[in-house]
């Protein structure tokens, strides 16, 4: 019935609505929980090694590709101009402000945040949670708390160590195949970069090691209780994220710039 | 011991419990059979913190749980030990780990103390030597035995069994019926079953409560049942299809609805 449509419109809306809340207030009681003593510094250290340290590789290998690529094409342009001695400062700048944090976010959501949601739809099928809650843990505070704050942690450091990685493959391309000078490329580079845009970067990367270990846990923690359901919310935590990243990225450059 | 008295809930117009009234004793296993739907699941997570009811009170060790909070309730908890359905091991810990798990959190016993502990719990249910084994590498009965090995590991004063028995095959069943009354006796402690397996409850039960739609029907030790006169229980016990307890569960009458159309 031509009925129907209005309704429909109007209960899937107050649906979209009521799930942002209900992660607003799952975001908020999950970091409380955080600040609860005991402190689970240890499960803390351990997602951090899962978040971090286990996404080392793939994020020098496209920090590595990301900075070579900027390299090429930077030069190339450069030449035009007869500037190429500003390619330093131009492989710094895109990658310190923007190819950093997000290009690193987005492969720290597809193997990190991908992982979170199943893991936490496992346990959810398998009724591990209210076996915590028998054993008198709060679910919560050693499941999610620990994943937000890692999340946070982890994705400032990985993106420091991706812009770093970054400038060594434009160094590479440049300086050792292209003939750019050594002294010019550092040089520049230096000159360059302030420190605002720095701290811009550590701005987004943070925000984004949030978002990240926010939706993916949300999303574990919603998925209906079947194995379609965990394969479901996976999909959609990888989406979710990677959609909210690019635009939380104009929404923070807008504001930082 | 556990005393319920006129528990009440509701999931929207379905009574999953209507004014429940009764107790589990201490040192005795008390087994609540009920087919699908009977609200016996539903009283299960109420007696155990995990869901509150409408109404009325639980109280466990002179705690209303229905009440308390979370501190509260988490305390009454260590005194709890639970076996879930599909034994809810951890699946990223040994065998080793998992048993130890409430150990380490809890307390602060030396390691050497909770390697004795947790390798006397595992000779309880038969598990020695599958220490560094995953979950995933145990059959469905060695997980019961090992989720039940977790289960007792902090001493708890009260265990509730959620189906235990159910996707065993009858040698397993025999085992895990096996030691639920050992447990029961050597721990001297209450035992809550909840179940549908007729057989197993017949072995096991001091006590046994039949649920039907949220409300008890009968209640009594196993000769009580057995020689119960109630049409609804002996339908329950031979396992008849046709009787008072209805096959499908809609209220609309089944000529209308294929006349509607």
């Amino acid at each position: 019935m031509i009925s129907d449509i209005p309704a429909s419109i109007g209960r899937n809306t107050l649906n979209q609505v009521q799930t942002i809340g209900r992660s607003g207030v799952f975001l908020f009681r999950s970091l409380a929980q955080a600040f609860v003593p005991p402190f689970r510094i240890w499960r803390v250290i351990k997602e951090i090694q899962f978040i971090g340290t286990k996404s080392l590789l793939i994020v020098f290998v496209t920090g590595l590709f990301t900075g070579m690529v900027l390299g090429l094409q930077g030069y190339h342009t450069l030449t035009q101009f007869g500037a190429e001695a500003l390619l330093g400062s131009a492989v710094a700048l895109s990658i310190i402000r923007e190819l950093g944090p997000v290009l690193c976010a987005l492969m720290v959501a597809g193997r990190a945040g991908s992982a979170m949601t199943s893991e936490i739809g496992i346990m959810k099928i398998t009724d591990q949670f209210p076996a915590l809650e028998m054993m008198a843990i709060d679910p919560v505070k050693y499941v999610i708390s620990p994943k937000l704050i890692a999340g946070i942690l982890s994705l400032p450091l990985l993106t420091a160590f991706f812009d770093v990685v970054g400038i060594f493959g434009g160094y590479l391309v440049g300086v050792n195949l292209l003939g750019v000078n050594e002294g010019a490329y550092f040089g520049k580079m230096v000159t360059a970069v302030t420190f605002t845009d720095i701290y811009g970067g550590v701005i987004k990367s943070l925000t984004f090691g949030l978002l990240i270990a926010w939706i993916s846990t949300f999303m574990g923690v919603t998925a209906q209780a079947d194995t379609e359901g965990v394969s479901r919310a996976t999909t959609r935590a990888v989406v979710f994220s990677s959609v909210s990243i690019l635009v939380m990225d104009y929404i923070l450059t807008s504001l930082l710039l | 011991m556990i005393i319920i008295e006129n528990l009440v809930k509701n999931y929207g117009s379905v009574a999953a419990c209507n004014h429940l009234t009764c107790r589990f004793e201490k040192g005795k296993v008390t087994v609540i059979l009920g087919g699908s739907g009977s609200g016996k699941s539903t009283l299960l997570r109420q007696v155990t913190g995990l869901e509150r009811p409408d109404s009325g009170q639980i109280l466990f060790d002179g705690v209303d749980l229905s009440r308390v909070h979370k501190k509260a309730l988490y305390a009454q908890r260590k005194k709890m030990g639970m076996l879930f359905q599909g034994s809810a091991l951890f699946n990223y810990l040994n065998i080793f780990e998992n048993i130890a798990f409430p150990l380490r959190e809890h307390t602060r016993i030396a390691d050497s103390v909770i390697k004795t502990l947790v390798t006397m719990k595992l000779e309880m249910v038969g598990l020695r030597g599958t220490e560094h084994l995953m979950p995933s590498q145990l059959s469905g009965g060695m997980m019961k035995r090992a989720g039940l090995a977790r289960a007792i590991v902090m001493d708890p004063q009260v265990i509730f069994y959620d189906e235990p028995t159910s996707g065993l095959d009858p040698i397993s069943t025999g085992v895990i019926d096996k030691l639920i009354l050992d447990l029961n006796q050597k721990l001297a402690i209450t035992s809550v079953v909840v179940s549908h397996d007729i057989e197993s409850c017949f072995r096991i039960a001091d006590k046994i409560i039949i649920l039907f739609f949220g409300e008890i029907i009968a209640e009594g030790t196993v000769d009580e049942i057995r020689n119960s006169t109630d049409p609804r229980v002996m339908q329950f016990i031979t396992g008849a299809p046709e009787g008072p307890i209805p096959f499908t569960r809609t209220k609309t009458n089944y000529l209308d609805e294929l006349l509607m159309r």
